[in-house]
């Protein structure tokens, strides 16, 4: 058995080496090889599609033109007129993937923060757990049948149709599901609404109630308390919540398929169609590469502005 | 403090009613007998659920799902034992940057870890098929493992390990006869947790089988095709029923885990 902590460092590496070794084998390297094949490309100018011919290894050399067909706004020498339509179609992606995550990070969060609030706050301390269970339940059920439910609750004579109809407030079809863009936001919003709950649950059962009786017996109210107190002490809470719903929304794919029909994608759609079906695996490469690289930019830039609560805690 | 607590009371259940409402509306159409599926109902039928059961494609995709999922979940939840188990237990250069990197996939979109992976598998000249699949689904279910066993492994005493050792049990024989039995539990939940994630996942077994059919893309697929819908809705209802019993189990073992280390509910898989 381990005393000495040299023992201990082995028989730690020891045991962790397995789990370590597959990641290393099954993201790391696989990660890094999508970042290699995003600045690759062949002599002759044909798309590089894996496995690669033979002959074909000696032509590929580094290149930046990948993502300078991301930056194609007007036809030129480098640029045909497909490479526009593509590069603007591509930015499209891009900005309805980040325009669509932004509205259910807020929505999520803004709706998770009061459920949140209320199990840490209200809930007596041995029915927490059975109500973060019923909470998180649906998110372990199957995404596609949830996500694809969305179809049957928005489309034509769906239930809110009916719903609404049935009370009155409407006399046609109201059919959101035409609305491309609002349906995905109200689906992704529903399927990722127990991410945002966990994060802040877990914040606000950090905060000392004591702070919070403090603040009332110094005459403050209810609401100022909250907005001086425990909001700011739990803002670690929301900005995991922030981060751990955007990241996944951002690079979604069977919403958009499914509630949309494939007829607004976002940018997941965009690098499998690189990817998968036109097998251009350095122009998907870049794809993604971008893409992670604007989603890192974001989240870092978030973060910072944000950095005045998280340094609170220490 | 009981009245002020209504609102926010009331606020929840519509929340908790609003996030179920696809499930409930699931075994509504799953049992209506129409080819549509719309409001108002029309009638109750099992009609879906005989011709979903008389599918081959169905029984195909369903063999294979098993095979991934059970696969899966042993590879994950033994991994996990393993990663948990040192970072919880022993001290040693260099944890935060592994166990960071075990945790990875639980913040990367699905679409970047299927890409990159199929990428990789695709260079090295490897068939596509249900074992690629476990592959993929292995590192995305790690995290869950290493986060489920790590409170299992950290609501573990000490001392017990130490009394063991000191009666003359070997390493190993502590292991197997003090510590396993003790987090029996919270491996247990963790192999049920990452059976259902990996049965219900669909990007990768979607892009790294090769063509081979599992639940989740035949769900997927079915999805597309009104005329697939009704008896695709007869099995969501079995899946999901399902899963829900699979992780009530996982939770009723993962309670009794807390209670059997002596430890204090906190709540929640994560």
């Amino acid at each position: 058995m381990a005393n000495t902590p040299s023992a201990e460092a082995k028989t730690g590496w020891a045991l962790v080496s397995a789990p370590a070794v597959y990641v290393l084998l099954m993201l790391a390297a696989p990660l890094l090889l999508v970042f290699g094949l995003s600045f690759a490309g062949l002599e002759d100018g044909s798309k590089v599609s894996l496995p690669l011919a033979d002959g074909q290894v000696e032509q590929l050399g580094f290149t930046l033109s990948n993502y300078g067909k991301l930056f194609c706004w007007s036809v030129s020498e480098s640029c045909s007129s497909t490479d526009v339509r593509m590069a603007q179609a591509t930015a499209n992606a891009m900005g309805r993937a980040l325009m669509v995550a932004g509205f259910v990070t807020l929505t999520t969060v803004l709706l998770a923060y009061p459920v949140a609030y209320y199990v840490s706050f209200h809930v007596q301390p041995s029915k927490k757990a059975l109500w973060l269970f019923l909470i998180t339940i649906p998110f372990w059920t199957s995404y596609v049948i949830r996500v694809a439910l969305w179809r049957t609750i928005l489309g034509y004579d769906g239930a809110v149709d009916a719903a609404l109809s049935g009370l009155g407030i409407i006399d046609g079809q109201l059919n959101v599901l035409q609305y491309g863009t609002l349906s995905i936001i109200i689906t992704l919003s529903h399927a990722y609404a127990p991410f945002a709950v966990l994060p802040i649950f877990v914040a606000l059962e950090k905060v000392d109630r004591s702070l919070l009786e403090a603040g009332q017996d110094l005459g403050e109210s209810r609401w100022t308390t909250f907005l001086r107190v425990t909001l700011p002490l739990t803002m670690s809470g929301v900005v995991a919540a922030v981060l751990i719903v955007f990241i996944p929304t951002v690079g979604d794919y069977v919403t958009p398929e499914l509630i949309g029909s494939g007829k607004v994608p976002m940018i997941a759609n965009f690098i499998e169609t690189q990817m998968w079906k036109l097998r251009n695996q350095a122009m998907g490469s870049t794809l993604a590469v971008s893409s992670m690289l604007i989603v890192a930019i974001i989240a870092t830039l978030f973060v910072l502005a944000n950095r005045r609560y998280l340094g609170a805690r220490k | 403090m009981k009245t002020k607590g209504l609102g926010l009371r009331t606020y929840t259940i519509i929340y908790l009613i609003v996030l179920y409402a696809p499930i409930i509306i699931l075994p509504l159409f799953a049992f209506n007998d129409a080819t549509t599926v719309a409001f108002p109902l029309s009638g109750f039928t099992t009609k879906w659920f005989a011709e979903m059961m008389g599918d081959v494609n169905l029984r195909k995709a369903l063999v294979n799902s098993l095979i991934v999922s059970l696969s899966t979940a042993v590879i994950a939840t033994a991994l996990g034992i393993l990663a948990a188990r040192s970072a919880v237990r022993y001290s040693w250069p260099g944890k935060g940057i592994v166990m960071g990197s075990i945790m990875v996939p639980l913040v990367l979109p699905e679409m970047i870890v299927a890409m990159s992976l199929l990428v990789l598998l695709l260079a090295m000249g490897v068939k596509l098929s249900l074992f690629t699949i476990i592959l993929g689904h292995v590192l995305i279910c790690m995290p869950f493992a290493v986060a489920i066993l790590s409170s299992a492994f950290q609501s573990l005493d000490k001392s017990l390990e130490e009394a063991a050792l000191d009666l003359g049990e070997t390493g190993w024989s502590t292991f197997r006869l003090i510590v396993l039995p003790l987090v029996m539990p919270g491996i247990l939940s963790s192999f049920l947790i990452t059976f259902t994630i990996s049965i219900d996942e669909f990007i990768i077994a979607n892009f790294l089988g090769g063509g081979e059919p599992v639940l989740s893309v035949f769900v997927f697929t079915a999805f597309r095709f009104p005329s697939t819908v009704p008896p695709v809705l007869a099995l969501g209802t079995m899946l999901v029923a399902f899963s829900i019993l699979l992780l009530t189990i996982a939770e009723y073992f993962r309670r009794r885990g807390v209670a059997k280390a002596g430890g204090k509910d906190t709540g929640g898989f994560l």
